[in-house]
């Protein structure tokens, strides 16, 4: 099952030219531009690990996109996404963040019911790949 | 029968058109205007400038051209204008489409060496990425280089830069900067490094007359004047100050303009009462024969 998350799920997935034309607007629009990974595909996952730092200061997409390549190739088994952060005040916030990298196969999500009080039924969801310890996931 | 397919002919192209289109002349015409002097290096920016347009026209009827090399060498002493002409140059090669963004990054040797093992790659490359899209200005680049200590990183930032002006021509322009000898013999020990530079400018230093018609332009942009004996006094400085130690040509103009509008400030305050524009407008005589390069040959 494929993860639809962030800006652009929904699309075939970028080409590096399409990657660089949306660095390039994030860049262009002053938004600092930063790289994370993980392999916990829930939705609610919001602390993936940083791949470097943010980059700050940059002009051209070229210097970023030597990152992301590298990112992708050194993360084969995992999600990666490239964030741009929106600091002008009143914002203060991700302002453009899409998934660049994903895992060859993804097994998708299992539904669990439980049982509340009252036999009311509570559902929640639970990525088959979480199963294995975190590191041997997607392998 | 097959008949021959006709080839087309490509249209004559119009070389002043494309000139206009570019809207590189403007940015000449700014450093001849701005720049005082200078001669030899204007016509290599012209000829540099000329040959890229040709080159654009070139590929676009299909000519094959290999990119022209774009990284450049300036040498000439503190103060002749390296650190301008090389914005003017980034701008001339982005307005050109040589380059994507036209930013100058000036960087030097702390820049770019870490302190420790494994420190120098990720600060030339945080310094390389910020140049990206624009030109990279090394001032001082034989600092990089240290063949008295072997154990100096600097020839680790030196790897990764001759890394990227080979491989990423496209994304960025890389200037080294310094004086002339010691950047002969920076690149004579680094001769991967000289060859990737194709361009080597020489900037020579200014004679007296071009140091008044600098201060004058300075002056200008300032809305401050010479009274006619304070001009006199100042060309007497120009003479004095090149014979002292440090002297640093448009810089060294630059700080006496600056140390003689402090002095204008004291004299026009200790004086008091009224002030007229004129007077606010002027730098006269004693602003400049207080300064320490008349003090000091008058006591000696």
């Amino acid at each position: 099952m494929r993860i639809t998350q962030g800006t652009f799920s929904f699309l075939p997935d970028l080409t590096d030219e399409q990657i660089a034309a949306q660095v390039q607007y994030a860049l262009d629009n002053d938004w600092p531009i930063s790289i994370e990974f993980t392999d916990d595909p829930h939705p609610r996952n919001a602390y993936w690990e940083m791949y470097g730092l943010p980059m700050f200061d940059l002009k051209d997409a070229a210097a970023v996109m030597d990152d992301v390549r590298r990112a992708v190739a050194e993360h084969p088994n995992e999600y990666v996404k490239v964030n741009a952060y929106d600091a002008r005040r009143g914002r203060q916030t991700t302002a453009l963040s899409f998934i660049v990298g994903r895992p060859p196969i993804e097994p998708g999500f299992r539904l669990e019911r439980t049982t509340d009080k009252d036999r009311q039924i509570k559902y929640t969801i639970h990525p088959y790949a979480a199963d294995k310890p975190h590191g041997e996931r997607y392998k | 029968m097959e008949s021959p397919v006709p080839v087309p002919v490509p249209p004559n192209l119009d070389l002043s058109e494309a000139y206009r289109a570019s809207n590189v002349g403007a940015v000449l015409d700014k450093l001849d205007r701005e720049l005082v002097g200078l001669e030899p290096v204007k016509t290599r920016i012209r000829q540099i400038a000329h040959l890229l347009l040709i080159d654009k026209l070139r590929t676009s009827v299909g000519l094959a051209t290999e990119p022209p090399p774009l990284h450049m060498s300036f040498t000439g002493r503190p103060g002749t204008g390296k650190t301008t002409v090389a914005m003017r140059m980034a701008e001339v090669l982005h307005r050109l489409g040589y380059i994507r963004k036209g930013h100058l990054v000036v960087a030097t040797r702390d820049d770019l060496v870490g302190q420790y093992i494994g420190h120098t790659a990720p600060k030339t490359r945080e310094v390389l990425k910020r140049a990206m899209g624009g030109v990279l200005f090394v001032d001082e680049a034989y600092y990089l280089y240290k063949p008295e200590n072997e154990r100096d990183y600097g020839g680790e930032a030196i790897e990764i830069l001759l890394q990227v002006m080979e491989n990423q021509r496209e994304d960025l322009v890389v200037i080294f900067a310094g004086y002339k000898d010691r950047m002969d013999t920076f690149f004579a020990s680094n001769p991967g490094l000289s060859s990737r530079v194709a361009n080597h400018i020489d900037f020579p230093d200014y004679s007296d007359e071009e140091l008044l018609a600098i201060a004058q332009l300075m002056l200008a942009q300032l809305n401050y004047e010479f009274t006619p004996e304070a001009r006199a006094a100042f060309e007497e400085y120009i003479e004095r100050r090149k014979q002292q130690p440090h002297f640093a040509n448009a810089r060294s103009v630059r700080n006496a303009i600056d140390r003689a509008r402090l002095r204008q400030a004291t004299r026009l305050f200790e004086r008091g009462g009224t002030v007229t524009p004129a007077e606010l407008k002027a730098l006269e005589e004693s602003d400049f024969r207080q300064s320490r390069v008349f003090t000091e040959t008058a006591a000696e």
